[in-house]
């Protein structure tokens, strides 16, 4: 059982060491592909890690998360073409809004349950694309290019590609260690115990839809911020950021991962998204490939990757 | 004697044609084990029903320590120390089995909007819930996953949610339903522990348990009260027998 809990955590430690080493790695080597890839992984992974919060903790099937990535690179992305740069006003922004469109989504769809539940914010998602795309002034379909990516006062330099890539090492490395404060405080207990049985968290006296809306909210913003990243690491904002199957390829990540588990996020992040670079030199139809093997997570390995490092310990 | 602790005046409520309860009156002292009893139909799930807020009555009063109580909503009343079990167990089953309990506790203490000191750690929530544990034998298994339990350490973590929210009055929905012997005899030992430091009300088909446990007893019939008394009287009672014991009782008894 000891040794099983120290595999997980060995697989932990070298990965946040290789994620933390991953610059000298490459200036080493001059594979600058490998920054790129990996600064796109640690991307998905925060908005992993948001999405897990409403997802694994809290049961709510949100299959809409992309939208928040869209609103986060949008707010970037306009503001910045509207000529204001200043990531200590464009962040902000972006965050604001994406916890203000959070809040809508939540009001309405956490009054549904089940598949209803599961609507309204996909819903909502498509629906902000279809804006997105209707926005010519901004690029419709065809996106937005942003001309400078956001900028701090020369505290740090997101165009330089090792600053950026730490940056957002550690933004999602805060959030990971803010939904673990979370999801250990009363706060997150009752939104557990809402996920596990919420008639019986009413009879017991929680007002049980507030904290929901509360755990949506806080994801949503999350989910917000790695949209600010997506968009400063791309130099670009397009419609296609918050396609349905944009919030499925979240969704597969925290399954992949383990729900519910504080790193399994990361660990969906991480092998889908190489999954993808390595099947896909496989085959152009590398997908046909992802889905089988997503079918035997599902049915052999309900706790994810997460799971199966924790091993014996639950079987 | 000093006031009741819960007075139930004169309680009606109908389902159609059917009187559930039909000024239905009775008082739970201080202190004591107070069970109700009656055949099946009798209207009991109806009257804990209606105690604790579920279910409103058509006329009469329930008075809880001296309040008129009546028209204040369930989650209230658990906040004013009136605590129930489930007869049917409606647990956290994939939550641990210490965090069941904690949450029992953490319903009593003001919102949950504190998003950054560790509940698990906290004493305030903790301390009441290993406590509310060690009262029914489950200390050992706090960290396993609720749903690892079986049923008969599933009724007594209902009992340890009821008991962490520190009631002034724990209402107890048939606790023995579904046990086995052995368990049985186990929660009758619990409570008999219990007996004493917090006033019970229990409903229960299991009659040696009930006879074995209560300072008083109170038979319902067709949702009316027949007889109210020691167990010695109730046994006594030609009526009570005559509606309910039976013959198989009353040779025994």
């Amino acid at each position: 059982m000891i040794r099983k809990l120290n595999l997980r955590a060995v697989v932990i430690a070298t990965l946040l060491a290789a994620l933390l080493l991953l610059p000298l790695y490459t200036s080493l080597t001059g594979d600058r592909f490998a920054l790129t890839l990996f600064t796109r992984i640690v991307i998905l992974a925060l908005a992993a890690v948001s999405l897990n919060l409403a997802l694994g903790y809290g049961g709510m099937v949100s299959f809409g998360h992309a939208a928040f990535l869209g609103i986060g690179g949008y707010a970037v992305g306009i503001l910045s073409y509207e000529g204001v740069g200043s990531g200590f006003v464009q962040w902000p922004i972006a965050l604001g809004a994406s916890a203000l469109f959070a809040l809508v989504i939540g009001a309405l769809s956490l009054r549904t349950r089940g598949v209803y539940f599961i609507m309204i914010p996909l819903a909502f998602a498509q629906m902000a694309y279809y804006i997105a795309s209707g926005l010519a002034r901004y690029g419709g379909d065809d996106g937005l290019t942003l001309q400078n990516r956001s900028s701090f006062a020369g505290l740090i330099n997101p165009s330089n590609k090792v600053q950026f890539y730490y940056l957002c090492l550690a933004l999602l490395l805060g959030s990971i260690y803010l939904v673990w404060r979370l999801t250990n405080s009363r706060f997150g207990l009752a939104v557990q115990g809402a996920r596990s049985n919420d008639t019986r968290m009413r009879a017991i006296g929680f007002p049980t839809y507030r904290y929901k809306l509360a755990c949506f909210v806080i994801s949503g913003t999350l989910c917000g911020l790695a949209g600010i990243l997506l968009a400063n690491n791309t130099d670009f904002v397009s419609p296609a950021i918050m396609f349905w199957t944009r919030s499925g390829d979240l969704i597969v990540m925290v399954v992949l991962g383990g729900m519910g588990s504080l790193f399994g996020p990361l660990f969906g992040a991480v092998a889908l998204l190489f999954l993808e670079e390595a099947l896909s030199r496989i085959t152009e139809y590398w997908q046909i490939l992802l889905g089988p093997l997503l079918l035997l997570v599902v049915l052999f390995a309900r706790g994810g990757i997460d799971g199966l490092l924790k091993g014996a310990r639950r079987g | 004697m000093a006031e009741p602790l819960l007075q139930v005046d004169n309680l009606s409520k109908n389902f159609g044609g059917i009187r559930a309860s039909d000024a239905l009156s009775l008082e739970v002292v201080r202190g004591e084990l107070h069970a109700v009893i009656g055949p099946n139909g009798a209207g009991k799930t109806t009257l804990i029903s209606q105690l604790t807020g579920l279910l409103h009555p058509d006329a009469g009063a329930i008075r809880f320590d001296g309040q008129d109580i009546t028209q204040v909503p369930a989650y209230q009343r658990s906040l004013l120390g009136l605590a129930r079990s489930f007869q049917i167990t409606s647990l956290f089953l994939d939550l641990s089995v210490l965090d069941n309990v904690l949450l029992a506790v953490q319903a009593h203490q003001g919102h949950s909007f504190h998003f950054w000191k560790n509940a698990r750690r906290d004493r305030d929530l903790r301390d009441p819930a290993m406590a509310a544990l060690k009262r029914v034998g489950l200390t050992e298994r706090a960290m396993q996953p609720a749903f690892r339990l079986n049923h008969g350490d599933h009724r007594q973590l209902e009992l340890a949610m009821a008991l962490a929210a520190n009631p002034r009055l724990l209402l107890l929905d048939e606790p023995m339903a579904g046990m086995g012997p052995e368990q049985s005899a186990r929660m009758v030992e619990m409570l008999r522990a219990l007996k004493g430091e917090v006033t019970i009300l229990l409903v229960e088909h299991d009659m040696e348990a009930v006879f074995a446990l209560a300072d008083r007893i109170t038979v319902l019939v067709y949702g009316r009260v027949i007889a109210t008394g020691t167990p010695q009287e109730i046994r006594a009672n030609a009526q009570v027998r005559e509606a309910y014991l039976g013959e198989q009782e009353a040779t025994h008894g």
